[in-house]
């Protein structure tokens, strides 16, 4: 196929259920079904507009704003470092990336510079993150498919760990509110290095485990293989970002591309999928786990001492000069980038996200067309959406 | 990635016609942008797709800017019975909307070039030609524009609102979106909010 | 072997299950609220207010200087200033707050008071069961709430604590001598005045010439 036409999103904003009145052809009846908001396979208060020719999806619209509170309203009538606390919220899975993101954009906006340490430290805790969000996907991925409970506990049991070292650094377990603009807010505390050490040496035991759960079995394989393909132009075009496009076999990571932070000081590798499933997502996101350990082992060994944060940052009074930047850093959902306008005042005058599980969405209907309603929850989960961040 | 101004001449070869013309950014990020005539807005954004040298195959964020009517004062000498006096005049720039396009190359892996499409005025003339058929990825971002800034995508395969319900009549993210008043009563210490909300309470238990 | 992947994962399963028992590691939750963890250090969870010496209302360290009313995202502190001064610890007269309330129900916990604070007024507390039958009045927390005493915080953060209290103790020590070396300097102008006066009073230099 071309690109052009995979480009086409699918042509089927006429299909109707034949009840109304207007189609007349031989496809049998069709079924209009809102699937949510009030689902527990939709991950929040998503809803889905499905038609079904029998138990085949044959048209698929995603609703959402459930949770919209417009995010970027509020950043334009805040002021930078106010902002901050609210980046938590977005994807509340991930507060550090999100911290990470927007400090990162308005460094570029304000020509900060962050210190060694601090780098250090965002790498550590952003990496910590991809861990947390990977292993609550998976486990909310096999709830879907109806593993339940089991992986899930499993899985909240490993972050419980993680969360607690976060507790100890920033105070909060979810809403971490950590990193300042040229930095971050506070040092470590004392102790808490080797404690990481001690969680990320004892994962891979967690991960193994993990693998001999759930990779071989058999009903899995059979529930996620050839389900929800994405082929590769389609996710290129589609601005598919994150492991869902790893998954689908093109080699794009921001941590590669752009080397933010101090990224290129450190050795790993980018899994990528073959066949763009249910499956692959999976697999790429557990190897990504293990690529993460191996990161998170260099950072630990090599963290040198000094100061977390750039002495010219203000917290107080913070006003960069007119301009634009955008900065975008690779969150575990995917590419999470920051677009700022200032106009000199100590507000952004544009404030902006791009939340990357919004724009996967994109192609929720490519992918479910022609499976089965059973198949359309796990293709969402494999999409790994929050609806904080799809919303804002 | 070539420096801008080599991308705009390129432009400028490869699309007959189509004006481009430089947007400085002073902040320290320097990220530059190509303003595009909306009228040439889909063969430009096409040219910059297929270009062999370009490939930005992955329009990463699209996004919305309300600029409103500014006020622009300029002292201007002008002559009045013989006699040279300087005379302040006020020259309204007008408002317009616009819609920014952060691009990236996923084969060359470079980045990021910033076109910017503007809208002719803030009210009626509010059209652009949409990017959908180029990258899938505008998609529903340029839906949220739609929904959030009232800027019309023309070609847009579903423009529809997205975050906003169907029935709302405004675009909350202009500058000159006036909230409605319809507080519940929320007993925050704050002035302004504490005013909104004993409007709203019923008289009987009003704090 | 089909069903051989469900097997591995059963063993798995009871491992997990058998090995909840033994080890601490695969069983990281506690019955609260018989048995409770002790919380982390850093740990935060709404702001209150922080006073010296042993009267609440006269100690507080808050100058009522809105930093923090400004600076809060949720807009949730409202403050009002005094009409009137107080001396602070340094003997410097100061506004105090006349009304410091923070409606706890909006506070998202996010620390950026204290962050921006000069004074070191308020500080995070770790109190977290504030469950209240009153959603308006009970999670309102005025002055007389919120003030709770340094040594509270001290035990909370003994070398925060600790750190503020000594640079604390060197500005008033710092200020008492600035203000004995005043009164010395004082005294001592006054004594040259004195003896300036006693003597004849020298004629003015000639500053026209
Ligand atoms: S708490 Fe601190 S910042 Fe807030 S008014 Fe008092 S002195 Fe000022
Ligand atoms: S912790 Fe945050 S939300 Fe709460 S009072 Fe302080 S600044 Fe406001």
């Amino acid at each position: 196929m071309s690109t052009e036409a995979l480009a086409e999103p699918p042509k089927n904003y006429e299909v109707r259920p034949k009840s109304s009145g207007q189609f007349e052809d031989d496809m049998g009846e069709l079924l209009e079904v809102s699937m949510g908001p009030h689902h527990p396979s939709t991950h929040g208060v998503f809803r889905m507009d499905v038609v079904l020719d029998g138990e085949r999806v044959v048209k698929l619209k995603p609703v959402f704003g459930y949770l919209h509170r417009n995010h970027e309203k509020i950043g334009e009538g805040a002021s930078y470092l106010a902002s901050m606390p609210y980046t938590d919220r977005l994807d509340y899975f991930c507060s550090m990336t999100n911290n990470w993101a927007y400090a990162l954009s308005v460094e570029k906006l304000a020509g900060l510079q962050v210190p060694e340490r601090a780098e250090y430290i965002r790498v550590i805790t952003a990496e910590l993150t991809r861990l947390v969000n990977h292993t609550c996907l998976m486990g909310f991925l096999v709830q879907d498919m109806g593993a339940l409970g089991t992986p899930l506990m499993y899985a909240f049991r490993e972050r419980e760990k993680i969360l607690d070292l976060f507790e100890s650094l920033s105070g909060a377990r979810m809403m971490c509110n950590y990193m300042r603009f040229g930095g971050c807010r506070c040092d470590l505390p004392t102790g808490w290095l080797e404690q990481a050490q001690k969680v990320v040496d004892e994962y891979p035991r967690f991960l193994d485990e993990y693998e001999r759960l759930l990779m071989g079995n058999e009903i899995l394989m059979a529930r996620s293989q050839n389900v929800g393909v994405l082929p590769k132009e389609l996710a290129v075009s589609a601005g598919i970002t994150g492991p869902m496009l790893r998954a689908s076999g093109v080699n794009y990571d921001i941590r590669k591309v752009d080397k933010y932070g101090i990224y290129d000081r450190f050795t790993f590798r980018v899994p990528l999928g073959d066949h763009g499933d249910v499956y692959d997502r999976l697999m790429v996101r557990l190897l990504e786990m293990r690529e993460s350990l191996g990161i998170l082992q260099q950072a630990l060994k090599s963290i040198p001492d000094g100061p977390v944060v750039d002495p010219r940052a203000k917290l107080r009074g913070f006003k960069p000069k007119a301009g634009e930047a955008y900065g975008r850093i690779e969150a575990p959902k995917g590419e999470l980038g920051f677009y700022l306008i200032s106009d000199g005042s100590p507000n952004p005058y544009r404030y902006r996200v791009r939340p990357p599980s919004f724009v996967n969405l994109t192609v929720l209907e490519d992918m479910c067309l022609g499976h089965t309603v059973a198949d359309v929850v796990i293709i969402l989960g494999s999409v790994d959406i929050v609806l904080g961040e799809v919303d804002r | 990635m070539k420096d801008l101004e080599s991308i705009k001449q390129q432009i400028e070869a490869g699309v007959a016609g189509a004006q481009v013309s430089l947007v400085p950014n002073d902040s320290p990020a320097n990220q530059p942008s190509l303003l595009v005539d909306a009228a040439h807005g889909l063969a430009v954004a096409t040219f910059l797709r297929d270009e062999a040298e370009l490939r930005f195959d992955y329009c990463s964020n699209v996004t919305g800017v309300d600029w409103m009517e500014t006020e622009q004062k300029t002292k201007v000498k002008q002559v009045f019975d013989g006699e040279e006096k300087e005379v302040e005049q006020v020259v309204k720039m007008p408002g317009y909307l616009e819609a920014v396009y952060h691009l990236y190359s996923m084969e060359l892996r470079h980045g990021p070039l910033v076109i910017r499409l503007r809208t002719k005025n803030r009210t009626d003339e509010v059209e652009l030609p949409s990017l959908t058929p180029v990258w899938r990825s505008c998609e529903f971002q340029e839906r949220e524009i739609y929904d959030l800034y009232g800027i019309v995508f023309a070609g847009h395969p579903d423009l529809r609102r997205i975050l906003m319900w169907d029935e709302f009549k405004d675009h909350p993210m202009r500058k000159d979106y006036v909230e409605p008043d319809d507080y519940e009563y929320e007993p925050t210490p704050h002035d302004e909010v504490l005013a909104k909300s004993k409007a709203h309470y019923p008289a009987e238990v009003k704090p | 072997m089909l069903g051989e992947g469900i097997l591995k994962g059963m063993v798995e399963t009871a491992r997990n299950f058998a090995g909840s028992y033994v080890s601490k590691d695969r069983l990281t939750t506690v019955e609260y609220p018989e048995e409770r963890i002790a919380p982390k250090e850093n740990a935060r969870q709404f702001p209150f207010l922080v006073f010296d010496g042993n009267d609440p209302m006269a100690g507080l360290r808050c100058v009522a200087c809105q930093i923090c009313e400004k600076e809060c995202p949720p807009k949730c502190i409202y403050i009002e200033k005094s009409k009137d001064k107080k001396p602070d610890f340094v003997g410097k007269m100061q506004f105090y707050p006349a009304t410091f309330d923070i409606d706890v129900s909006v506070c998202m916990s996010c620390q950026i008071c204290v962050e921006v604070c000069p004074f070191d007024a308020i500080k995070m507390d770790q109190e977290y069961e504030l469950s209240n039958d009153d959603r308006f009045g009970g999670l309102l927390l005025n002055k007389t709430r919120l003030a709770k005493s340094n040594e509270y915080y001290g035990k909370m953060h003994p070398q925060e604590a600790g750190a503020i209290d000594e640079s604390r103790l060197k500005t008033k020590e710092a200020a008492e001598a600035k203000v004995k070396a005043d009164a010395e300097a004082k005294v001592k102008a006054a004594a040259e005045a004195k003896a300036k006066e006693a003597q004849p009073p020298t004629a003015p230099p000639n500053k026209g010439a």
